[in-house]
């Protein structure tokens, strides 16, 4: 691999111990992936931010870097595991509280912007199409390539933090249009709409694609049109099934593509299947959480008027970036929503928050949130669209 | 005295004991980041210590959290000294280079065995069994 000099000099110190380690990392992993140089990356996101995953030692390894590290461009961060603000109202413990801040604080040190969301692409950090950055979470990777056309490999934390602080990635992978072309073609046959059913597309074509070598990236038609919410939550599924970085979309997404030959259909049955294994039989419902990706001010706005002058009878969760909730605050929805007994959780999800063994059930319309619900959390999950949801929160 | 010579993936030297599988490993929720035994259900490993090894495997797998695993295992004491792949990936390389653990990959790994005494100069790209 041919480093520019300024990128010889990060590696030999030069510019501090934090840029050395980060090159290091480059470097090997664009040796690794036979990458011919370094190109320079636009925006960074960062995952790997709730102290339940990095624990002490993940913390200890930030503190380190924050010692002399400076990020060079604009950089964010995925949801922590608690509202940095409100956790006190959610249950969180106070111990956990402490070091969720440590690791918070650690980033800042950095200059990242330390609104922790899986939704950068809402709340300012928007690379246009054709730009290089270096996004780790799989369903802001699976958005920032296939819906915006920008071009991302699936970064982990500590290599987009390494990309963050030297402004620069190794250039192989997705960053390559002979990388991106399509390898299967599905043809949906069954009406999708709404996020709940776009999820549930993205569990069946990520099913699919799971584990096969040589179809990584689809090509999909017979989607008359996708809504922005639509598309996060359909991003957040396939990445999650399928391991999906890159699909495209005929008439809704701007890549250019190949149309491959290879065809699968997708019926009404395959998305019953998929349906049934997002809904235990025997789930008691006791939580429900709304928001994973993060929640648009649109969708804060639909529940702002479902549930005016009501009330929920169950533990109810709205997650969401907070300067989406501070639009919220603005216009009134905030208040509306609360008064309804719904809890604002914003910096943090259902997926990374500590809540293993809280409840019973989780109903939700993310297919991404009912995975990490039954895997991680050992809830039962009812999936369902965010009208429903909502019923399942106000009913007795 | 049998020489291999790979690739370095993270600098250093080191001698140890192989511990070789011809599975996959994934640190994150495969091996215990307290105690660094193996859990991965059904896996050759599984119920053996990594901790202190020369650990042979053909591949990581698994969550990218993984690299922090490894991290977690040196600052405890408990990582292997060495790691050797026949093709090393994203998650075992930067948890390699974020912990100082010499590892090399492309290296003809069934001619290892458990048990082997190994030396490793990363730094070169090599290992000899001794």
């Amino acid at each position: 691999m041919k480093l520019a000099s300024l990128e010889r000099e990060m590696l030999a110190g030069k510019h501090g111990k934090a840029t050395q380690k980060s090159m290091e990392i480059l470097l090997a992993l664009g040796e690794i992936y036979d990458a011919k140089r370094m190109i320079p990356v636009t925006s960074v996101q960062i995952a790997g931010v709730s102290y339940a995953n990095l624990r002490e030692p993940g913390l200890e390894w930030l503190a380190e870097m924050a010692k002399d590290g400076k990020v060079q461009v604009l950089t964010t961060l995925n949801p922590a595991g608690m509202d940095l603000d409100n956790w006190r109202a959610l249950g969180i413990d106070p111990e956990f509280a402490k070091n969720q801040e440590r690791v918070i604080d650690a980033f800042a040190k950095m200059g990242i912007i330390t609104t922790c969301t899986c939704t950068p692409y809402l709340i300012g950090n928007l690379p246009h199409f054709g730009e290089h950055i270096a996004w780790a979470e799989s369903s802001a990777v699976c958005f920032a390539n296939s819906v915006i056309g920008a071009r991302t490999n699936r970064e982990g934390g500590p290599s987009a933090l390494a990309a963050a602080l030297t402004g620069v990635t190794p250039e192989y992978g997705y960053h390559l249009d002979q990388n991106r072309q399509a390898h299967i073609t599905f043809k949906v046959k069954a009406k999708v709409q709404g996020t709940a059913r776009f999820g549930t597309l993205g569990k069946v074509i990520g099913d699919t694609l799971d584990g096969n070598a040589e179809w990584t990236i689809p090509y999909i038609r017979g989607i008359p049109q996708a809504s922005t919410d639509e598309l996060k939550s359909f991003c957040a599924s396939i990445a999650t099934y399928g391991g999906t970085a890159l699909f495209h979309m005929r008439g809704i997404t701007p890549n250019k593509t190949e149309i491959p030959q290879d065809l699968l259909l997708i019926t009404e049955k395959d998305m019953a299947k998929s349906e049934k294994e997002l809904n235990d039989e025997e789930a008691v419902i006791d939580f429900v959480s709304i928001g994973c990706p993060h929640a648009s001010i649109k969708e804060i706005r639909r529940i702002a008027e479902l549930v005016e002058g009501k009330q929920v009878t169950k533990e109810t969760w709205l997650t969401t970036a907070r300067p989406t909730k501070r639009i919220a605050d603005r216009v009134g929805y905030t208040a509306i929503i609360e008064a309804a007994g719904i809890k604002f959780a914003c910096d943090t999800c259902c997926v990374v928050a500590p809540i293993k063994g809280r409840f019973k059930g989780l109903a939700t319309d993310s297919a991404k949130g009912c995975y990490y619900a039954q895997g991680r959390h050992k809830f039962k999950t009812k999936h369902c669209s965010l009208e429903e949801c909502i019923q399942e929160a106000l009913s007795r | 005295m049998t020489k291999f010579q790979g690739r370095k993936i993270a600098q250093g030297t080191a001698s140890g004991e192989a511990l070789v599988t011809s599975q996959g490993i994934s640190f994150y929720g495969g091996v215990n980041p307290d105690s660094a035994v193996v859990v991965e259900k059904g896996h050759e490993l599984e119920g053996k210590s990594i901790a202190g090894k020369v650990l042979v495997f053909p591949r990581g797998k698994g969550s990218t959290v993984g690299s922090y695993v490894i991290y977690q295992l040196a600052k405890t004491g408990k990582a292997p000294v060495a790691i050797v792949n026949k093709e090393c990936e994203t998650i075992t390389a930067v948890g390699c280079i974020i912990s100082n653990i010499p590892a090399v990959d492309k290296i003809p790994i069934e001619k290892i065995k458990t048990g082997d005494q190994l030396y490793i100069d990363a730094t070169k790209g090599l290992v000899e069994i001794r």
